[in-house]
């Protein structure tokens, strides 16, 4: 790449294609992390006393260590394992598991954010736990968990970057390898911030708006 | 023949030993008014009823359905049990209509026209006809415990619990609930509540049990025992809430 | 053939890996100071609204909160030099951490003094405390105490978050398993240890900061 001219507009352009990569794992991750956060959620709350205490060291597990290393161990991991992986799918598995941890204790305190009368209520009127949870505490829970799961989004976008590490090219990966092309790192980097602030500005505002709308209701 | 009958029932909260062996026979029909200070079992005992709290020994049987030492079919108990709760607890998510359709739909399958037309009675029949659709939180206190009360009807129970139904209401609110309570009585419905309304309990209730220290300390007619106590006990309470 | 794992090529660089630790809570430590230090101030403006300050805040808040640390990291190391800045990368991590902890702390030391009680500011007044006095003794250390366990946890995710600064040659705890694994090729084996390095120091770090505040910030409340 050195020794090439680069234009503006070519620096613009190479960073929308890196952002594109971005938001199609950001999409990827917190679809398949909301999915597979629901099912450690349930575990979370059932009574099973194996199905908790394995979803609370999975949670645990990954708020308590750096996402980098989740990354490593994935892409080193699936490796050894004979699998032959790219950076992409890598860092889709990595971020989806990191996701699903979070979203699973998000909303792990949205259900217990339920009160107890509304539990006591529903078992007076003879409701099996299935029957409480699927008409009664999980609708109010939904309601509650909508602007933090908003607001969590924010951190999957941020949580992408990451994976330009483990060599995925999307905008951060995009930005450094033009920062070293084109010897221009401040505004390489400005913009790549600036591609990362349009993206989740709108949802940390969006988050913020459903908050108060939510915070009039109740 | 009696339709609740609990003997010798025990509830300990760790060490705290909260009923220490409740007798107590109800009758169909009949109106139980359970008063005494708060700490001395009564609403643990209520609670106990339908299976909020579970039971350490002793022996319920609420219509054939029994608990022995705690064990039994709660759901069956619960079909025949209804509660009504001090804070409402209705579902904040739900209408009126559909807080009261909801358990005979799940609970008992009831197809969705019959659901709609028992709440609509039962809604009636708490003065609340037209508040079919509203939400709870557009409801007043009051009018949210009328709800309450019609979701639990809704379910036909055989006796119908009440835990301080009006103590979180503002006073102006109070009569309304009492009311639909009394019109309850008048119908025959078997009704146990835990209550601070006093003059109430005197003039509809047809057993008053004052409980004290996780006991029964005294039961009867609520005029004969409000006007001559038998115990210093229910005398010191009677002169420290009239 | 199944895979070996060998973790003795990994135990081997115990010394490298430990000195990156003390490494990484050290950046930790002089993060989590100035960070928070910083977001007492931007709370503080931005709860009383002192011009100009709260606006700059609100605008450094978001920008901080809704883009990545790395890109921070990045746009500090190599973006300031060009403007002849000069920059080691040492002082761009501590910079990059706290900068980052600043605005998310600034956030949560904000809400706790806006979850003041009106009344607590009122009976304070009506005792004829000074603004300063009820500044300190009503709002500051309160809202301090309502949210120290959210700070605490921000101050965990920049530490964990600190990993990120083996990108630009920051010696520390995962600059150290970079290095190990490319000299022992045993990179599953390296970055597991590491992994469970960071857990321990996570989990030690959260009880310390909840032994700091109890020492220092809940003392009157204890007492």
């Amino acid at each position: 790449m050195i020794g090439l001219q680069f234009t503006f507009w070519d620096i613009l352009r190479n960073l929308l294609s890196g952002a594109e990569w971005t938001i199609g794992l950001s999409l990827t991750a917190f679809l398949l992390g909301g999915s597979s956060g629901l099912l450690i959620l349930f575990a979370r709350i059932s009574k099973n006393r194996l199905l908790q205490g394995f979803s609370r060291g999975y949670i645990e597990i990954f708020q308590g260590t750096p996402l980098l290393m989740q990354l490593f161990i994935v892409f080193f991991g699936l490796s050894l394992a004979g699998i032959d992986v790219s950076p992409w799918f890598a860092a889709a598995i990595g971020l989806t598991l990191f996701t699903s941890a979070y979203l699973a204790e998000i909303w792990r305190g949205c259900v217990e954010s339920v009160p107890k009368g509304q539990w006591e209520a529903s078992a007076s009127l003879a409701l099996n736990y299935f029957e409480q949870m699927r008409h009664v505490i999980l609708p109010q829970a939904f309601r509650v968990a909508i602007p933090p799961t908003v607001g969590f989004s924010v951190q999957v976008v941020k949580g992408t970057s990451v994976a330009s590490i483990i060599g995925f090219a999307e905008l951060t990966k995009t930005g450094s390898m033009l920062a070293n092309a084109t010897f221009q790192p401040f505004m390489v980097f400005g913009l790549v911030a600036l591609g990362y602030f349009l993206l989740c500005y709108p949802l940390s505002l969006y988050a913020k708006s459903l908050e108060r709308k939510f915070h009039v209701t109740r | 023949m009696s339709l609740v009958k609990i003997s010798g029932l025990q509830k300990c909260f760790g060490d705290n030993h909260v009923l220490k062996g409740i007798n107590l026979d109800i009758t169909e029909g009949e109106v139980v008014a359970i008063i005494g200070r708060s700490g001395s079992g009564k609403s643990t005992l209520l609670r106990t009823i339908n299976g909020l709290e579970s039971i350490d020994s002793g022996e319920l049987d609420v219509d054939g359905t029994a608990l022995h030492d705690g064990k039994g079919d709660l759901r069956a108990l619960r079909l025949k049990v209804g509660m009504v709760f001090q804070q409402f607890n209705l579902f904040p998510h739900l209408s009126a209509g559909q807080n009261v359709m909801l358990a005979p739909s799940v609970v008992k399958g009831v197809g969705r026209s019959e659901a709609e037309a028992t709440a609509r009675e039962m809604l009636a029949k708490v003065g609340l006809a037209e508040k079919f659709d509203a939400f709870p939180e557009q409801l007043s206190g009051g009018q949210q415990q009328r709800v309450a009360i019609a979701r639990a009807l809704a379910m036909h129970p055989k006796v119908l619990l009440c835990d301080e139904i009006t103590s979180a209401l503002d006073p102006e609110l109070v009569n309304e609930v009492l009311a639909v309570v009394r019109q309850l009585a008048a119908e025959g419905m078997t009704l146990v509540m835990v209550t601070h309304e006093m003059r109430f309990a005197r003039e509809v209730g047809d057993k008053l049990v004052f409980m004290h220290h996780g006991r029964v300390h005294e039961s009867g007619d609520p005029k004969t025992v409000f006007a001559n106590p038998s115990t210093p006990e229910l005398a010191n309470f009677i002169s420290s809430v009239m | 053939m199944a895979y070996q794992f060998a973790f003795a090529p990994v135990f081997d660089n115990a010394d490298l890996l430990l000195k990156g630790a003390g490494f990484t809570l050290g950046l930790t430590a002089i993060g989590a100071t100035l960070g928070i230090g910083l977001g007492i101030l931007g709370a503080i403006s931005r709860a009383w609204k002192i011009a100009p300050f709260d606006r700059l805040f609100a605008v450094y808040v978001e920008l901080i909160r809704n883009t990545p640390f790395l890109v921070q990291l990045f746009f500090i190391f190599f973006g300031l030099p060009s403007l002849g800045v000069q920059i080691t990368e040492w002082s761009a991590a501590i910079l990059a951490m706290v900068i980052n902890l600043g605005a998310y702390s600034t956030e949560i030391i904000r809400a706790g003094i806006q979850a003041t009680p009106r009344g607590q500011i009122e009976a304070a007044e009506s005792l004829a405390f000074s603004r300063r006095q009820i500044f300190r003794h009503v709002v500051l250390v309160p809202a301090l105490q309502r949210v120290w366990p959210a700070l605490a946890s921000q101050v965990i995710i920049v530490m964990l978050g600190s990993a990120v600064c083996s990108q630009i040659a920051t010696e520390e705890l995962t600059f150290a398993a970079n290095f190990i694994q490319s000299r022992n090729f045993r990179a599953f084996e390296t970055y597991f240890v590491t992994t469970g390095m960071y857990f321990l120091m996570a989990l030690m770090l959260r009880q310390l900061l909840m032994w700091l505040g109890r020492r220092f910030i809940f003392r009157r409340a204890a007492r």
